[in-house]
């Protein structure tokens, strides 16, 4: 099937200096690379997870599929449109198909417009004729399973949960093809990220919507996820179905990520893999396989060599030179 | 259907500005201290406009025989060194102080806002163009400034509040910069980058309603500032020529007449306090109002 999105080898430089003191510092380099290399494609109506550590640029790589970062090298193209380097006017026709949401639910609504006001900005924005705001507004609440009377409300009256409900009810104002979700069940009590989760995954079935979640939260990605991609240090170490991937992760890391997760089942004895020292800095990338300093099975191989990505029949990818070995 | 929420359906606005600007004068009469600060403004800018129907005498007429005298049936608040009716004085005063106050004040906030606007939310160069502007501005006395200035175009009521506007500009874009600033890096705005929404949009319906509450309070502040400037720089001479009334000239006149006399300096003391004590008031309660956060009612 076309996918309705394919990144190629994207990569996101940020200038770690300012220009003065990378000219005194003779430093030829002063960036580091938040996203360095990522291939990701999504399908019509399927839900791709990015998964990662604090930092790992999952969020850096949102919002370059999204035009908020620019992104120096590769491609993004959605549908047949290349996405980069696409000025801010270029973009915005594009802005009804790919909706995104933020991580923060009360913050990333406008603090003095109400509920009404706020979901049906995108109209307003984008210049769609609707007859009648208020009717659009209670139709879209419903939508999210918010009452009629929510739309006179401001952000601040709002919990979390609610929020967040009134985001995706923004994001889904102009019927996008596309949702961009920014760590959607963070900071919401386990009971309400199961009915997001569950409110996400019925629009998505009745609206044919794509997904792409950023989220650092396993039983989220399991959950609600076809493919996933794990990401350490702005590259994808692992790439597949997130079945194959939960029963048979191929990089140690994600070994040690699956690991850490708990499981529901009191009996399911898991081994846990705990990893040594801390993520290096973006600054100072480790020489050969960069998950070296941290892996438990590290060669001298793995030291100087920068291992090839490898594939299996189903499309299962990984990034590391044992995977036979382990 | 509680109570609360039947209110609160009666009292929300709906979005025509008419509707919202009765329904903030409702709210602002609930508040004691706002109907207070309405009263007085209302009382201040009525009685400015129709000063020359009310005093009770020719503010400018000289009565010699009768100077420096207290508060009789027949001169108020007393006369000056010249015998001139403090009374109609103060009230013919209001029209210059006003005047001054309201011009310089909407200036000043208005480029202020618009400036700050653009140095918090545009590019780091033109940001740094304007922050050295508004510095090397705000390093001129307000006083030297003045002088520099009416040596080259000579006193007038204008040249008064151009100097006012110019050195006031700053203390507003600043205010505005540095919030701006602080909700540009907000989540709510990359969120109304991401829909799409125009620099215009962003600037005038996300940016504008955080940061004009703290304006209001400061130019309500700044309006006894912009008095007491006004009678610095009329007792200087650098601004409202004698015969005609201000309540700088007054204030000035009374503290030089201060051994003969309380009454000048009470007399035009008074009126910059009210006006103060009612602008302030307003201001907050406005701010109040147009904080969501901040309203009572809902």
């Amino acid at each position: 099937m076309l996918n309705l999105l394919e990144a190629r080898d994207v990569r996101v430089r940020f200038r770690s200096k300012s220009v003065i003191k990378s000219l005194i510092e003779r430093d030829d380099d002063p960036f580091l690379d938040a996203v360095c290399g990522v291939s990701l494609n999504v399908k019509p109506g399927e839900t791709f997870a990015i998964v990662g550590e604090s930092g790992s640029g999952k969020t850096t790589l949102a919002r370059a599929i999204t035009g908020l970062v620019k992104a120096q090298e590769g491609s993004i193209r959605y549908l047949d449109k290349e996405l980069i380097g696409l000025s801010s006017s270029q973009f915005r026709p594009l802005r009804r198909d790919i909706a995104m949401m933020f991580q923060d639910p009360i913050g990333s609504l406008s603090p003095r417009l109400t509920v009404e006001s706020l979901i049906t900005e995108p109209f307003k924005i984008h210049g769609v004729k609707v007859d009648d705001y208020a009717e659009e507004a209670r139709r879209l609440l419903s939508m999210v399973g918010l009452p009629a009377h929510f739309a006179s409300r401001y952000p601040f009256q709002l919990s979390g949960g609610q929020a967040r409900r009134v985001g995706v009810a923004r994001a889904l104002a102009l019927s996008p093809k596309l949702i961009v979700a920014d760590e959607p069940t963070a900071g919401l009590d386990v009971s309400v990220q199961g009915e997001i989760l569950n409110l996400l995954a019925t629009l998505q079935s009745e609206l044919g919507l794509s997904l792409l979640i950023i989220t650092h939260n396993l039983s989220v990605v399991r959950h609600i996820s076809d493919r996933m991609g794990i990401m350490y240090l702005g590259r994808f170490i692992e790439q597949g179905n997130t079945d194959d991937i939960f029963e048979q992760a191929k990089h140690p890391y994600t070994q040690a990520l699956l690991s850490a997760n708990h499981d529901p089942d009191p009996d399911a004895h898991s081994e846990r893999i705990e990893l040594q020292g801390e993520v290096p800095s973006l600054l100072q990338r480790p020489m050969g396989c960069e998950f070296h300093t941290r892996c438990p099975h590290a060669k001298d191989i793995c030291r100087s060599q920068v291992p090839e990505m490898r594939y299996s029949t189903s499309g299962h990818q990984a990034q590391c030179h044992l995977i036979d070995a382990i | 259907m509680t109570v609360s929420s039947l209110k609160q359906m009666l009292v929300m606005p709906s979005f025509e500005f008419l509707t919202g600007f009765k329904l903030a004068i409702k709210r602002l009469c609930k508040e004691p201290l706002g109907l207070l600060g309405l009263i007085l403004v209302t009382l201040i800018v009525g009685s400015a406009i129709l000063a020359p129907w009310i005093v009770p005498h020719d503010p400018i007429a000289i009565d010699v025989l009768n100077r420096l005298k207290g508060p009789s049936a027949e001169h108020w608040l007393g006369t000056d060194q010249l015998g001139r009716d403090i009374f109609s004085r103060v009230l013919m005063g209001s029209q210059v102080a006003l005047k001054v106050a309201f011009s310089a004040i909407s200036l000043a906030l208005g480029f202020g806002l618009l400036l700050g606007l653009i140095a918090g939310f545009g590019p780091a160069w033109l940001d740094h163009i304007i922050v050295t502007l508004f510095d090397t501005v705000r390093s001129f006395p307000t006083i030297i400034f003045a002088l520099a200035v009416v040596t080259l175009t000579g006193p007038s009521l204008t040249t008064i509040i151009l100097v006012i506007v110019v050195t006031s500009i700053p203390i507003y874009g600043r205010v505005v910069r540095t919030q701006t600033q602080a909700l540009s890096a907000q989540e709510f705005i990359l969120a109304e980058r991401a829909l799409g929404a125009s620099m215009p949009r962003i600037l005038g319906v996300h940016m504008l309603p955080n940061v004009i509450g703290q304006l209001l309070i400061l130019a309500s502040m700044d309006v006894p500032i912009v008095i007491t400037i006004e009678a610095g720089l009329s007792f200087l001479g650098l601004g409202i020529q004698p015969p005609t009334p201000s309540w700088g000239t007054i204030l000035n006149d009374g503290y030089l007449f201060i051994r003969n006399t309380p009454w000048m300096i009470i007399a035009g003391g008074i009126p910059l306090i009210l006006c103060t004590l009612g602008f302030t008031f307003l201001g907050e309660s406005l701010r109040d109002i147009f904080d969501p956060k901040l309203r009572k009612d809902i």
